[in-house]
């Protein structure tokens, strides 16, 4: 039991700092002014770039990084849903807020009827088949699909989203808009992530036929998967739109699905605050690349290989999987200290697996064998 | 439609186009049989290949100096040469250190350095296109009926098939490309077999990036033009002939090439050629469709 003081504490302490950091990065805008001036605007600018990419990289970490899917084309989903904004607002005046479900709607519905086929292939398969949608759709948007998409040249004049009546014109207007939109992407894909849904894909991305076996509807889960993440897109799609005001096909081309896979796969796959960080990193180290101007993608691909190279599972790889008892096993086996076995289901870290593990045997061993799993539960905390 | 002398160009030219897709492909497809890596970087061998031809016969002249057949001849060995060295380089620098780390760093990685190589490019010769010059190949045009074929039409098929040619008896006929074959099927029971594993990746980063380096030239001599970031949609199309091809299948590699080139060809000419490009990949999703590993897998047993 007393184990479980510092690991709280330990615990308390990280959630303390997450908010403080989250306080401070509210007032971004305000910081930025004070200490920038004038350019403030555009470093608001790439604030909002790369909140906006955080967004679009969270949604496909639920197919690349939970469900286990090599997915490359996700700007695919993201053109969608800007386009299916951008001719509801334009063409039949409808308010970009509105335009957001319908944006969802059709980028999930493209990704359920294009994966429907593809879904059962091996990796690269799948890798180079998504690769081809994105520029299937880039194409059908240059060629102007059903006089609708405006060509080469795009969309112009799409009007500024309005929030209970207030207009979001600003770059910091954006900002809060984004970022709300941001925060709403982390807490929707935690509770996705723990649900049973997501529990069932991570057996699956762990070992597909064993799932298959035990009952899991493998394909049915993948395709939700995909569908899941591509609706976010779409959502994403609707900002985008809004944001730009302007969108042509070249905004959605095959880098842009690069940049997205890149974010994914650097930050560590199937780790939200890691998808974040790649995000930070991605979209933000060419801005602060600046200074060697044209060498700056030189330099910014050089650092992809060396990052690659010193943490190839990504900079915050995916925690291990923990298992927390349920509670009538805990009175069974747990004996009389179940606040010794949660935190060790709770314990973070990369030591979480054995601390979970350690809970599990010492509990079936016998009741007072709590113990056993508090030591478990240090090797996690401190690893954390 | 039914013009049989727009047929037969049409055929030409697919094939032509088919058979530098498919020297393309066959980098990709041996270093996947391999390394089971998409080495994202090779389109980019691909560019440099044209580059490193564009600067031997434009801006260093040899053409103007040698005269057309001795330095076409010289630059082909000098830019094989070239690129299969930047290949080599390339493995030791950005893949050899991640052959027993997850398989998706490996792919982050040769993303990394496909943008480095295609920037690196940018810099060095601008980011216009760059002509090769008309007078380095005779302008010959044969004319059979109404049907016209160019000289560099055929040159051009001749020198990717004979290459080919000369590849399929290296796999087959020699004793490392017995070992290449191995190490493709299953690396652990090569090693086991007493193969050098490492020899193997080295031979084909060597061979792959040479037959890429090749094509970039080739294709620098047919179309006269070529620009810094041509590598990613060759090298796109290129990869989708392997996958075609059922990857890591050398014959499959040269089969699905000449396929694509083929398609394309006839796509652009009787479809529309605006939506070329979006044919291969709608044909790709189709086959995969129906032969969800290519057209000629390697018979490989795998878990799902």
């Amino acid at each position: 039991m007393s184990a479980a003081i510092p690991q709280d504490g330990g615990r308390a302490g990280t959630l303390a700092l997450t908010a403080a950091g989250v306080v401070v990065f509210a007032f971004a805008p305000m910081i930025l002014r004070a200490a920038v001036g004038g350019t403030a605007p555009y470093w608001i600018d790439v604030l909002n770039t790369v909140g906006l990419y955080t967004m679009l990289a969270l949604s496909l970490n639920v197919i690349l990084g939970h469900a286990g899917m090599f997915h490359m084309g996700h700007a695919a989903f993201f053109a969608v849903g800007a386009y299916t904004t951008a001719i509801l607002n334009l063409t039949f005046g409808w308010s970009i807020i509105s335009t957001m479900p319908a944006a969802a709607l059709a980028a999930g519905l493209l990704a359920a009827v294009v994966a429907w086929p593809i879904i059962h292939l091996r990796g690269d398969y799948l890798l180079i088949v998504t690769i081809g949608i994105v520029e299937i759709v880039r194409i059908a948007l240059t060629n102007d699909v059903f006089g609708l998409t405006g060509g080469p040249n795009g969309l112009v004049g799409i009007a500024r989203p309005k929030i209970f009546g207030f207009p979001v014109v600003r770059p910091q207007h954006f900002f809060y808009f984004i970022w709300t939109m941001v925060a709403l992407s982390v807490l929707l894909f935690h509770w996705l992530e723990n649900s049973r849904f997501g529990r069932a894909l991570k057996f699956i991305k762990e070992d597909t036929l064993a799932a298959e076996n035990i009952g899991v509807n493998t394909t049915g889960h993948k395709l939700m998967a995909f569908v899941v993440g591509a609706a976010w897109a779409g959502v994403a799609g609707t900002i985008f739109a809004s944001r730009m005001r302007t969108i042509s096909p070249e905004s959605f081309n095959f880098s842009e699905s690069v940049l997205l896979f890149t974010i994914v796969i650097l930050g560590g796959k199937g780790n939200q605050k890691g998808v974040i960080l790649g995000s930070f990193l991605v979209m933000g180290l060419p801005e602060l690349f600046r200074s060697f101007q044209d060498k700056r993608l030189l330099v910014f691909g050089a650092a992809l290989v060396v990052m690659m190279i010193f943490r190839p599972e990504g900079l915050l790889p995916s925690r291990a999987s923990r298992f927390r008892l349920p509670a009538p096993w805990k009175e069974r086996y747990g004996g009389g200290s179940p606040p010794a076995g949660r935190p060790g289901a709770d314990g973070g870290g990369t030591g979480g697996h054995d601390a979970a593990g350690g809970n599990l045997a010492a509990g079936v061993n016998d009741a007072g064998g709590g113990n056993l799993a508090p030591g478990g539960d240090d090797a996690g905390g401190g690893a954390a | 439609m039914l013009d049989f002398d727009f047929f037969l160009q049409q055929l030409s030219n697919g094939l032509t186009r088919g058979s530098i897709y498919a020297l393309i492909a066959l980098g990709y497809t041996m270093v996947y049989g391999v390394m089971k890596l998409i080495n994202f970087a090779h389109g980019e061998l691909f560019t440099l290949g044209a580059y490193f031809g564009y600067a031997l016969l434009v801006t260093r002249g040899i053409g103007a100096s040698l005269g057309p057949p001795l330095a076409i001849g010289v630059t082909m060995i000098m830019v094989v040469g070239l690129t299969a060295l930047a290949g080599h380089l390339l493995e030791r620098v950005a893949y050899r250190p991640l052959r027993h780390s997850d398989r998706l760093a490996a792919v982050v990685s040769a993303l990394g350095a496909s943008i480095f190589l295609q920037n690196a490019i940018m810099l060095k010769w601008g980011a216009q296109y760059r002509a090769y010059g008309a007078d380095l190949l005779p302008n010959v045009v044969f004319h059979i009926g109404g049907f016209n074929l160019p000289l560099v039409r055929v040159l051009v098929f001749v020198m990717a098939v004979a290459v080919m040619a000369c590849l399929h008896l290296f796999i087959h006929r020699t004793r490392l490309g017995l070992a290449v074959r191995a190490a493709a099927i299953d690396q652990g029971a090569a090693k086991l077999m007493g193969i050098d594993v490492r020899r193997v990746i080295a031979v084909v980063f060597i061979i792959g990036p040479a037959l890429g380096g090749l094509a970039g030239l080739l294709v620098g001599l047919y179309y006269g033009q070529i620009n810094f970031n041509m590598g990613q949609l060759y090298g796109l199309k290129a990869f989708t002939a392997a996958i075609i091809g059922g990857i890591g299948n050398i014959t499959g590699a040269m089969v699905g090439g000449m396929l694509l080139g083929l398609l394309e060809a006839l796509g652009e000419g009787y479809v529309s050629s605006s939506w070329k490009d979006a044919l291969t990949f709608v044909v790709l999703i189709m086959i995969l469709v129906v032969r969800p590993t290519g057209l000629l897998p390697e018979r490989v047993a795998e878990k799902l």
